[in-house]
């Protein structure tokens, strides 16, 4: 059987940062105490009628022109028609088949469109079993109904739970510098469902779909499609069809159930909103999102790469995760001796991998991290010491040179007879090494080097102690 | 003054004595309230709830003073709100309409909410789940609908004026059916913020009055843009007090579409009698100086009547999804989830018409019947506009008779939808239009009054009110027979 290649698409909304409501004049909120957010119209009384939010429609346009969108002249809002206590007047103000932006890309995924519409309230079920079904009363907060939300669809471009997660990072730092989201997976401002089906390689037909619902966090939606993945290569491996359905995925069992089958589908009975007019974007509209656009992350990457010289991989990294990127720039203006592309790696490899945070709000500063990334480029501190100066300033702050005074982390030098005479006493440990390297295999030396930076608590320079080693051995 | 004096004032002079201290608001207020307490039930069953007092009213206000009936759809504060229906029993809404608070600022007071056929669907307001309301010029017979109520009520003066909506003829249809004037303003032109909805596209709020200057001055404070309604419009003009007397030059349009007389058994087309009282008034138009152009066409305007039942029930059945017992009115017991709780309150609550249209909205909206039903309903919606406009390129108003039937008799249509429908057959096509049309009395047929329509452009309801009030005059119709 030929191997087969996931096909995957993704749905995100976003709840957008305006001061209030889509379609009413209630101020957003989180975690505020329930049912204090409410008006007629997002309570969906009789008789109330919504007007949509301007600052939503501008938020919508500016997420169009980071995605490389079609920005439709005229967009229309539709009813989704369907019955939850979530939904106050029994349909979801939406768009259909007329958005606000056609079409786009970011990164290498196609942009399917981008539209408006509302939150719905959020449910909270009483009783052990947690679903509205079977729970002992079921209580509504109207403070979330109302809320703005762009709708982001992708085309089915991505090809592994990875790259979905990776893309997604992306479309977060993308929307985090627009301002227009808080995106906090956790508190729900950034939503994603994913489309999943499998085909063989080199088909360019789609096979049949899954939508796996409402994952909450970067993690499970990753483990999630590749939950998923899995499921359905069984089903295809076994000769079986996949069935199209709806699927809820529970992070903490790892099982994913069955929300609703195709049959089951709602007819939403998509019809043009009779309450609200069509949105026409003028030219003043356009330039007042074009005004407030900020520099995007794919044009970021790409001014790191063609102007400060970075490779691809570290221009990408640090655009895509804006944070830091903004640290990168920061240590560059100190204006220390040392290349962008080392000072980047200091960045992405060394910084990264030991911040879990934002860097804006760690102890080290880019001021720190710049002059010490220049006392190890000028030898005064070898890479090794230059890393243990580094856990200082993550887990203290301070000041790198204080932190190698104090310490004793200094390079030692190798004309000096220090170094020399530790060079000595690892080639006699280490005899069998020193034999073999003396026998023509200079792989052999690892045990030697390893005694020296032991002894010297790595602040050796690697490069000397070769070179000591050698002169000693009379190669 | 006698109370009888007083019940004998239009809204107008009324309001003209108020402000000129021959006329006290309280004493005006309490003679009607005490009229139209002792017909909240007994009696034309005209109102649902009426005031124990006047609340606001300044005397220096445009309209101080003076009493007004609203039809139970509009939101009123804390005052009950049904909407005809059952499901909204007893609902208070936390707010008033934008129609209703911009009439109480210019100083009426609220008298009371007048009965209608739930949820605006009816042509005889005998779908109210509070029972008929008589006409008062035959009690066997129907007001009309669906503000049935409001046009009885001023009718019987039991109210000097009153508040309805029309969505597919509901203000024009009953005022021609209880001999009174009632105004369809331009679509946009009257907030429909706080109007428990019908069908959104159509619902319009206008007067119902005794007289043509009446209908002018509840226009002038009705209209305007309102920021809570995105369809809502700023009116071009204010609205004028006619004065005209004449209708010299006005080219007045008879599309043969609506005119025509009866077919035959299907009932299509309009009774001889109306016809008649109809005939009579083009000649007295023709006698002021206006030129009755029967040329005018309206091609379309044959389809309006099944358009429109595709629409609006397709809006309608959106409409009223809120109504499934969550948060307001009538919640069914022992359900036995979710499913069951909707199920029960929607089948506790809804009378027998608002569900047929529901079932009718909810098909012509399903995933495959869209575009044979809704898209086609709105192409024709689209056509029949254009033909007004080309219309009236030709001509400056178009006039039919409002309704083709007097008003008919207590369930004589209850068990034929369809003939019931018929009602709307002059006054659809306006709806769908978008476009201002005013009924007003043109006479008699066998004692029951006719209503004939006159239609105009778009906010051109200054030249609408002016031709009405020439032909008004000339009519001279003697509106005391429907008075208790």
């Amino acid at each position: 059987m030929t191997a087969l290649e996931p096909v995957i698409g993704l749905e995100i909304h976003v709840q957008l940062k305006t001061k209030t409501k889509m379609f009413c004049g209630c101020e957003l909120s989180f975690g505020d105490p329930p049912n204090t957010h409410t008006c007629p119209v997002c309570l969906g009384l009789p008789g109330s009628l919504p007007v949509a939010n301007a600052k939503a429609v501008h938020f919508g346009l500016m997420i169009g022109m980071a995605l490389d969108s079609e920005l439709a002249p005229r967009s229309i809002f539709h009813r989704k028609n369907y019955f939850y206590p979530d939904l106050p007047k029994g349909y979801q103000i939406s768009q259909y088949d007329e958005p606000l932006c056609l079409g786009g890309k970011l990164g290498e995924v196609r942009i399917h469109r981008v539209h408006l519409e509302e939150d719905a309230a959020k449910l909270i079920h009483v009783g052990a079993s947690g679903r509205i079904q079977g729970s002992d009363e079921s209580i509504v907060d109207f403070n979330r109904g109302g809320t703005p939300l762009a709708e982001i669809v992708t085309e089915p471009d991505l090809r592994s739970a990875e790259q979905a997660g990776e893309w997604l990072r992306l479309l977060r730092t993308t929307l985090r510098q627009l301002g227009v989201s808080d995106v906090n997976m956790e508190e729900g401002s950034l939503r994603c469902d994913a489309n999943i089906s499998l085909r063989p390689v080199g088909s360019s037909e789609l096979g049949t779909k899954t939508e796996l619902k409402n994952m909450n966090s970067f993690r499970f939606i990753e483990r999630g499609i590749r939950a998923e993945i899995l499921r359905q290569e069984k089903i295809l491996k076994a000769g079986e069809r996949v069935t199209q359905e709806t699927l809820h995925f529970d992070p903490s069992s790892g099982v994913i159930t069955s929300l609703r089958s195709k049959e089951e589908a709602h007819d939403y009975r998509y019809f043009p909103e009779p309450d609200l007019v069509p949105v026409a974007i003028d030219e003043v509209m356009i330039e007042a999102a074009r005004a407030a656009m900020v520099e995007l992350p794919a044009d970021r990457a790409e001014r790191f790469e063609q102007e400060v010289g970075l490779t691809a991989e570290s221009a990408a990294q640090l655009a895509f995760r804006g944070e830091l990127g903004d640290f990168f720039e920061a240590a560059l203006l100190v204006g220390v001796d040392v290349s962008a592309q080392t000072l980047a790696n200091w960045v992405t490899v060394e910084l990264a991998g030991r911040l879990e945070d934002d860097p804006a709000n760690a102890l080290v500063t880019p001021q720190a991290l710049a002059e010490l990334a220049g006392l190890v480029a000028s030898k005064q501190v070898s890479v090794g010491a230059g890393r243990q100066v580094l856990d200082r300033l993550v887990a203290e702050g301070g000041d790198p040179v204080a932190i190698v005074e104090i310490e004793g982390l200094a390079a030692l030098d190798g004309e000096g007879d220090e170094l020399a005479a530790i060079v000595a006493a690892a080639l006699e440990a280490n005899a069998d090494a020193a034999e073999r390297v003396r026998g023509g295999n200079p792989k052999a030396i690892g045990p030697i080097v390893g005694f020296v930076m032991r002894e010297t608590k790595g602040r050796a320079d690697g490069g000397e102690v070769t070179r000591l080693v050698n002169e000693q051995l009379g190669i | 003054m006698s109370a009888t004096d007083i019940i004998g004032l239009s809204a107008a002079r009324a309001a003209a004595q108020i402000a000129a201290g021959e006329l006290a608001g309280e004493e005006l207020f309490e003679a009607y309230r005490i009229r139209a307490a002792e017909h909240v039930a007994a009696g034309l069953n005209c109102f649902t709830w009426v005031a124990e007092g006047a609340s606001g009213g300044e005397a220096a206000a445009p309209l101080g003073g003076v009493p007004l009936a609203v039809k139970d759809l509009f939101c009123t504060q804390g005052v009950p709100s049904q909407s005809g229906s059952k499901i909204l029993e007893g609902y208070e809404p936390p707010y008033t309409a934008t129609a209703v608070s911009r009439l109480t600022a210019a100083g009426a007071t609220l008298l009371g909410k007048t009965n209608q056929d739930e949820f605006a669907m009816g042509s005889s307001n005998e779908n109210s789940a509070y029972g008929p309301v008589l006409n008062p010029w035959n009690r066997e017979r129907v007001p009309g609908g669906s503000s049935g109520g409001s046009a009885a009520a001023v009718a019987a003066g039991l109210a000097p004026w009153a508040l309805g909506t029309d969505t597919g003829g509901s203000i024009r249809q009953p005022a021609a059916l209880c001999g009174i004037v009632g105004l369809k303003p331009t679509y946009g032109a009257v907030s429909r913020y706080g109007m428990i909805a019908f069908a959104s596209s159509l619902d319009q709020a206008g007067p119902l009055t005794r007289d043509v200057t009446d209908a002018a001055l509840m226009l002038r404070h009705l209209v305007g843009r309102d920021e809570r309604d995105a369809t809502s419009l700023t009116f071009p003009e204010e609205i004028a007090l006619p004065n005209a007397e004449r209708l010299d030059g006005i080219r007045l349009g008879v599309p043969k579409e609506l005119t025509a007389g009866s077919a035959g058994a299907d009932g299509e087309g309009i009774e001889a009698g109306v016809l008649d009282a109809f005939r009579t008034a083009l000649n007295r138009a023709e006698e002021l100086g206006a030129e009755i152009v029967e040329s005018v066409q309206l091609p379309h305007a044959p389809h309006a009547l099944a358009a429109y039942y595709v629409l609006a029930p397709a809006e309608a059945s959106s409409n009223l999804a809120r109504f499934d017992g969550v948060r307001y009115g009538l919640r069914a017991e022992g359900a036995e989830d979710l499913l069951d709780m909707y199920t029960r309150t929607r089948h506790d609550g809804f009378g027998a018409e608002v569900k047929r249209r529901i079932m009718l909205g909810t098909y012509a909206l399903s995933s495959g019947y869209y575009d044979a039903y809704y898209g086609r309903a709105q192409r024709v919606r689209t056509k029949i506009a254009e033909d007004f406009r080309t219309a009236f390129g030709q001509v400056d108003l178009i006039v039919t008779p409002t309704a083709p039937t007097t008003a008919f008799k207590l369930g004589e249509k209850t068990s034929d939808p369809l003939a019931m429908y018929l009602n709307d057959f002059c006054t659809v096509p306006m709806s769908l239009a978008g476009i201002p049309a005013i009924s007003i009395p043109c006479g008699l047929s066998e004692g029951l009054p006719v209503g004939l329509q006159i239609a105009g452009p778009a906010f051109s309801e200054n030249r609408l009110l002016d031709a009405a009030h020439a032909l008004e005059l000339a009519l001279g119709f003697d509106g005391s027979g429907a008075r208790v």
